[in-house]
């Protein structure tokens, strides 16, 4: 064993403060954009109207839970037709493998929530407590009026943005105009409210003091990433072969030998993850592009090419390393990898599209009553009994007939309550039960033999349009 | 910290000291609120297990300060749904089945009840799916044959007082008599191949034309001329597709021979009124009602 330090290090280490300088740039211009649509996507879209008719919500998006139906425009998912949204997710899987091994963290740069409202929450840090030197100051100072000022200010605007962003979340289960009115009148039901004292907790926190901590301890995808990435992937990157030795002083001895780094740390101020970049590629990086910015600033103001810190692969850092050009852009993003998820992604795409084309607006099951399989009735005929569920998925209240095909002569009985023989009606949006009986006569041939096919069929007694399906007749044999 | 850092040299990351065999433990620190986050859960633990009850006990466990316990939920929420369900209860008791229309609530209500009912007291003898036993005479309750009757009177009747039970004056009765005390087993046997003839099954023309001249001395007084039956009497048709003990030439001779007596409990003295109105309305509209 070797000798232990004299004092053993610490095995848990409080959260070192991280005070991100402002930067501009078109990365930081970008992110203002993706930050401005991704919040009014977010905090708009309940409040688009939908007209579907007088039977059905008119909100645009609305996830009816009690109701259990999921309303996108004019998309109305059943839970039956839930595939839909696995598909979906197996789509946002895939793109996210797709951006993720073509363009790196880019979800985590530019998209994930956690970076755009930590973003917000920066903003609000900076209007109120000024920019990173003004905020180390203040960290550091003593507590006072004027401290508890500045932070009281900036926590409650903290906590604004996330009861809305709490209160938002709520308004895609219900009638948002409606909850709206409630919440204020204090009507609302209870999991509302706790909903938004929840979400309101978490952005709060997760926003204003755990920022970086979600990414690096509590998110998985940082660590699952690297399972994307190859050499070609283009990620945020230091040209090491250009900046390096690194040094400030620039009219001192040697300073010829000096790489284009001239150790401004500007890189370093600007990351919200605080790390430094240019210690080469670290599962702490979102490559959120803020450092290329703030580099390509000092290096437009001492004359140096920009790019120092770029979007780069890692196969171009080494081919520039030994002088040769790097590939272009389409070929590092066209590679067998990415082909791939693209396929993928677009086979699932077309297939959900097809299916939710094909869709009928009638949708029916049949279980057959298996206990017992059949009942032999005096005249020696032997009846099945189904149960049958129609489902109208329609804003209209619809008559069906029930009917049989059979190679054999089987007869059909739908239980009804008291209308025309074998007709029933189902309430619109509504899923409806029906009791079949199905009944050989003995000298039917299915009678005695042991499975006859059948087909039910419903037809809309006002549009004739029809739906099937198909089930066993168990008789005697 | 310590004044002499072990650093590793593959990753540059600082070691605990600690090393087995060559290998070192490096030291990636975990953040602190992550520690406190554990201490919480661990206090948050505890004082569930104060709170609810927990700790094992030799005889019971604790019950916890809260004084939580899922049986008494169980019987809570159970009241409030009798409490809910009071006036619909109250309603299907006093109905007349007769004239209680199919859409009614309470109809409703009857059926779902009635399939609990049926599932907790008869599916023991008449079978989970009310088709019966026939090996062991158990009436199949889904088809059209009713030895009593079929209508919701019939049955309401058939379930309150039972049949050939010693426990209700009023229960359904009749009985046939053990043949073989009274013809030879010739007779019966002949008697039999005459049954078989009236339901058209196989059977020996000779011998059934014998055996309608003692179908006609002994057996159509119940039965009726043709074996028709009679309802009044639970006498069986025996002329249809449906036997309650089985059809065939060896169980009609032991029918004959031995007869039989199966009995079914007076209902009437241990369900509710309630129970017994739901249970026929289930049975009535299982397929067979009349």
């Amino acid at each position: 064993m070797t000798q232990s330090p004299a004092s053993p290090p610490p095995l848990y280490v409080p959260r070192e403060p991280i005070f991100p300088r402002r930067v501009r740039g078109k990365f930081r211009t970008l992110k203002w954009w993706i930050m401005g649509v991704t919040l009014a996507i977010y905090y708009l879209t309940p409040w688009i109207r939908w007209d579907r008719g007088p039977n059905l919500p008119d909100q645009a998006v609305l996830v009816d839970l009690a109701g259990r139906r999921f309303y996108f425009l004019w998309i109305e998912i059943w839970p039956h037709e839930f595939y839909f949204v696995a598909g979906l997710l197996i789509m946002a899987g895939l793109g996210l493998f797709l951006f993720t091994s073509a363009l790196g963290r880019v979800w985590c740069g530019y998209t994930c929530p956690q970076t755009v409202w930590t973003d917000l929450f920066i903003l609000v840090e900076r209007w109120i407590e000024g920019d990173r030197n003004a905020r180390v100051r203040l960290w550091n100072a003593d507590w006072s009026l004027n401290k508890v000022r500045l932070r009281l200010t900036k926590w409650a605007v903290w906590f604004l943005i996330a009861m809305a962003t709490g209160g938002a979340w709520v308004f895609y289960f219900a009638d948002a105009p409606t909850l709206a009115r409630d919440l204020l009148s204090f009507g609302a039901p209870l999991v509302a409210y706790s909903t938004i004292l929840i979400l309101t907790a978490t952005t709060f926190v997760f926003g204003g003091f755990m920022r970086e901590q979600v990414c690096n301890y509590m998110c998985p995808w940082p660590r699952i990433q690297a399972a994307m990435m190859d050499n070609d992937t283009l990620t945020v990157a230091y040209r090491h072969w250009r900046g390096e030795p690194r040094g400030k002083h620039r009219k001192a001895k040697g300073a010829d030998q000096l790489g284009d780094c001239v150790d401004c740390m500007a890189c370093v101020n600007v990351c919200p993850a605080g790390i430094d970049i240019r210690d080469g590629q670290q599962m702490e990086c979102i490559t959120c592009a803020l450092c290329i910015d703030a580099c390509d600033e000092v290096m437009e103001r001492i004359g140096k090419p920009r790019g120092l810190i770029d979007y780069l692969a890692l196969s171009d850092e080494k081919a520039e390393t030994k002088g040769a050009k790097p590939r272009p852009i389409w070929r590092h993003v066209l590679r067998p990898r990415t082909i791939l998820y693209t396929a993928m992604w677009s086979l699932i795409g077309v297939a959900l599209v097809y299916a939710l084309f094909i869709r009928s607006d009638i949708d029916l099951t049949i279980e057959p009553v298996r206990n017992p399989q059949f009942v032999t009735l005096s005249d020696g005929a032997v009846r099945n009994t189904y149960t049958l569920r129609i489902r109208n998925l329609t804003a209209e209240d619809r008559t069906f007939r029930v009917m049989l095909t059979s190679e054999d002569i089987l007869r059909i009985d739908v239980e009804t309550d008291g209308q025309s023989p074998n007709h029933v009606t189902v309430p619109a949006n509504e899923t409806m039960q029906a009791r079949v009986y199905v009944i050989a006569r003995p000298q039917d041939a299915a009678a005695d033999r042991e499975i006859t096919d059948l087909r039910l069929w419903v037809e809309d007694v006002e549009t004739d349009d029809r739906a099937g399906v198909t089930t066993i007749f168990n008789g005697k044999g | 910290m310590a004044d002499k850092q072990d650093i590793d040299d593959v990753t540059g990351t600082d070691t605990t000291g600690h090393e087995w065999d060559g290998i070192k433990e490096l030291n990636n620190p975990l953040p602190r609120w992550w520690l406190w986050t554990f201490y919480g859960t661990v206090v948050w633990g505890l004082a569930y297990t104060i709170a609810y009850p927990a700790w094992p006990l030799i005889n019971s466990a604790t019950t916890g300060v809260l004084g939580y316990s899922t049986r008494a939920e169980v019987a809570e929420r159970i009241a409030e749904v009798n409490a809910q369900n009071a006036e619909l209860t109250e309603r299907l008791a006093s109905a007349d089945l007769a004239t209680l229309a199919p859409d009614d609530p309470a109809h409703r209500f009857g059926v779902a009840g009635g399939a609990s009912v049926f599932l907790a007291h008869c599916s023991q003898c008449h079978g989970s799916g009310a088709a019966g036993v026939q090996a062991a005479g158990y009436p199949n309750l889904l088809d059209d044959a009713w030895l009593w009757g079929g209508t919701l009177e019939d049955i309401e009747y058939t379930v309150r007082h039972g049949i050939r039970n010693e426990t209700d004056p009023d229960a359904r009765w009749s009985e046939m008599p053990a043949f073989g005390d009274i013809m030879s087993d010739e007779e019966i046997d002949q008697t039999v191949e005459y049954v078989l003839s009236l339901s058209g099954q196989d059977h020996d023309a000779a011998m059934a034309e014998q055996g309608m001249v003692w179908f006609q001395e002994q057996c159509t007084a119940c039965h009726g001329d043709n074996g028709e039956g009679i309802r009044e009497l639970g006498a069986p048709t025996l002329n249809d597709a449906i036997w309650l003990y089985g059809g065939d030439r060896e169980t009609l001779i032991e029918t004959v021979t031995y007869s039989r007596f199966g009995v079914m409990p007076a209902w009437g003295q241990r369900l509710d009124e309630e129970e017994i109105k739901a249970v026929t309305l289930y049975l009535h509209q299982l397929g067979g009602g009349e």
